[in-house]
């Protein structure tokens, strides 16, 4: 399912003094199947323009269109359903959505609101605690009985659970260990690979980017600063510090040894592609 | 939930935004209390003029003002209704139908209940939007003081004031957040039948005291933190001052008063 903008500005409380503009005139798609990283500095307009993505916020002009359906700011609110379906969204801090008395009916919400029932919705519950790695016997406890890391993937797996097809993760690991980072974005990734879920993360994880996005989108000020593919993005360092963003280790690594003279024909992105480009270069044997 | 006003601050630089809060409530009360001794229309053009001469000093535009109050318009009308239709009858009757009944008594009453509406919430609005919350709970600290002779808990009331005040906005972003993330699992807020509707409120509902708890224990941990008892003497960052347009503004306010008293004598 591709995502297209097309011209949108969004403006916060429209129509009054307080009015602030969030979003100026993006355009951008999203092609069907893509893995999109979005970052900028905070205040950017990141968690805005994600919103749009599933007609959560409707843009003040221009429109965005999702899969069939297009949004503007015409648009009703009613039949946003199958929409909302198709595209999950994992909000900022998502621990703050829960409320059941258990972690399985929890999850279970989402799916019988979008028409499952009771046992499918039980059984997806079962496979998306498996999925996210809590351990089994959490299903029957209160979600706010658990640790914040935990209730991180009880949010997530209730999302999980909608099988959307286009998953939007607004900085879905912030706060949680390095470990529990790293096993999170896996698990997205193997969702990407396995099914073909488009997926779109809001992140200041620069090896993340490097390691799973196939495009990179900066937002700064509201505005579409620089989209590209990830080492096209990575490749402008100076445009990158002026903006006060950081490059994954390996590309900063790879940038030291060029100014002392090292030369990369691509620039290598995560510390795998280094080591290997390393190695041809100093004639070693080729490892694995 | 964003199109409701009343009760906002609007952040801008005037006259009236630079006023003492002090005077501003004490005004704000004194105008109530003119309010109600309006007896003619006469008496009720002057404070409407009033009040729009407040307003316009006020910077605030005019169309942001009153698509602010316009939601609670309903409020008004339902209450000017309920006045229009059951007043006692005695004068010339319009028009009758069962017990209701419309009097020359009870259009002229309703008229001006809807002009009393009115005037108070422009007049709180306008206080709301140009003052901002810890100031209006410094104000009120500051003018409950003498109850402290009483051992009155002053100052704990106004911390509890300004704490609750301090929260507003945040508990209305933390609303429009969750119900954002409800919405995304699939709740339809504010469609369907009443059941469905009713249903639609757990899921908000619980998350929000979750986090207005936890806001609450995170605040009294930090306040313990940095020492905060409640019975010891505590002085203020920011210090009222009344200064000469604080007192040419209750001037204003007497004259007003005066042509008020004069005005109530026409027949
Ligand atoms: N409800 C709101 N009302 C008014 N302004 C808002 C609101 N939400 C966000 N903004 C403003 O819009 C701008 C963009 O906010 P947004 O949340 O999209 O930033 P972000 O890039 O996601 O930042 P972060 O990295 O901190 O999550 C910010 O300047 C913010 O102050
Ligand atoms: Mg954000």
């Amino acid at each position: 399912m591709a995502i297209t903008f097309k011209g949108v500005t969004y403006d916060y409380q429209a129509g009054t003094p307080m009015s602030f503009s969030a979003l100026k005139n993006i355009d951008l798609t999203v092609p069907d199947g893509d893995y999109l990283a979005v970052i900028g500095h905070t205040g950017s307009g990141k968690s805005t323009l994600v919103q749009h993505m599933n007609a959560l916020l409707k843009p003040t002009s221009g429109s965005v269109t999702i899969g069939e359906r297009e949004i503007t700011s015409q648009t009703n609110n009613k039949d946003l359903k199958p929409l909302r379906k198709e595209v999950g969204m994992v909000f900022q801090f998502p621990e703050h959505q829960l409320f059941e008395e258990t972690v399985k009916k929890d999850i279970m919400f989402g799916p019988m609101n979008f028409g499952k029932n009771e046992v499918e919705a039980d059984q997806l519950a079962d496979q998306m605690i498996d999925i996210v790695g809590l351990p089994e016997n959490t299903a029957d406890r209160s979600p706010f009985e658990l640790s914040g890391g935990q209730m991180r993937r009880v949010a997530i797996a209730g999302v999980l659970a909608m099988q959307p097809r286009v998953l939007i993760l607004d900085e879905p690991t912030a706060g949680l260990d390095p470990q529990g980072r790293t096993e999170m974005m896996a698990m997205f990734n193997r969702l990407h690979q396995e099914q073909g879920l488009t997926i779109i993360l809001v992140t200041h994880q620069m090896e993340d980017v490097a390691n799973y996005a196939k495009h990179v989108l900066v937002m700064d000020h509201g505005e579409a600063a620089k989209y590209g593919t990830a080492e096209e993005v990575f490749t402008d360092v100076e445009w990158l510090r002026a903006n006060n963003l950081d490059l994954p280790i390996a590309t900063q690594f790879a940038h030291q040894l060029t100014q002392r003279g090292a030369n990369f024909t691509t620039v290598p992105l995560t510390t795998a592609e280094l080591a290997q480009e390393l190695a041809r270069q100093l004639g070693g044997k080729r490892h694995e | 939930m964003n199109k409701l006003i009343f009760g906002r601050y609007l952040p801008m630089n005037s006259w009236v935004h630079r006023l003492d809060p002090r005077d501003k409530l004490t005004l704000s009360f004194f105008f109530f209390i003119l309010v109600f001794m309006a007896n003619n229309w006469e008496t009720y053009l002057l404070l409407s003029i009033v009040t729009l001469f407040s307003i316009w000093m006020s910077k605030i535009p005019w169309h942001f003002f009153f698509r602010g109050i316009r939601p609670l318009i309903w409020l008004i009308i339902f209450t000017v209704l309920l006045q229009l239709f059951f007043s006692p009858a005695g004068s010339h009757v319009y028009w009758q139908w069962g017990p209701f009944l419309i009097t020359q008594f009870g259009i002229v009453n309703s008229a001006y209940v809807f002009m009393r509406f009115l005037l108070i919430i422009a007049m709180s609005t306008l206080l709301t939007l140009t003052t901002q919350p810890l100031d209006l709970a410094n104000g009120i600290e500051s003018l409950m003081a003498p109850l402290k002779i009483v051992h009155f808990p002053v100052e704990t009331t106004a911390m509890m004031l300004s704490i609750a005040l301090r929260f507003v906005p945040t508990l209305m972003d933390e609303t429009e957040t969750i119900m954002n993330a409800q919405r995304a699992r699939g709740v339809d807020f504010g469609s369907g039948s009443i059941m469905k509707q009713i249903k639609t409120v757990i899921p908000l509902l619980v998350p929000l005291f979750v986090s207005a708890f936890n806001h609450a224990e995170d605040l009294s941990v930090a306040m313990e933190a940095r020492g905060y008892q409640p019975d010891t003497p505590r002085t203020h960052y920011r210090q009222l001052v009344w200064h000469r347009q604080d007192t040419i503004s209750w001037g204003f306010y007497i004259v007003v008063f005066i042509g008020l008293l004069a005005l109530r004598q026409l027949p």
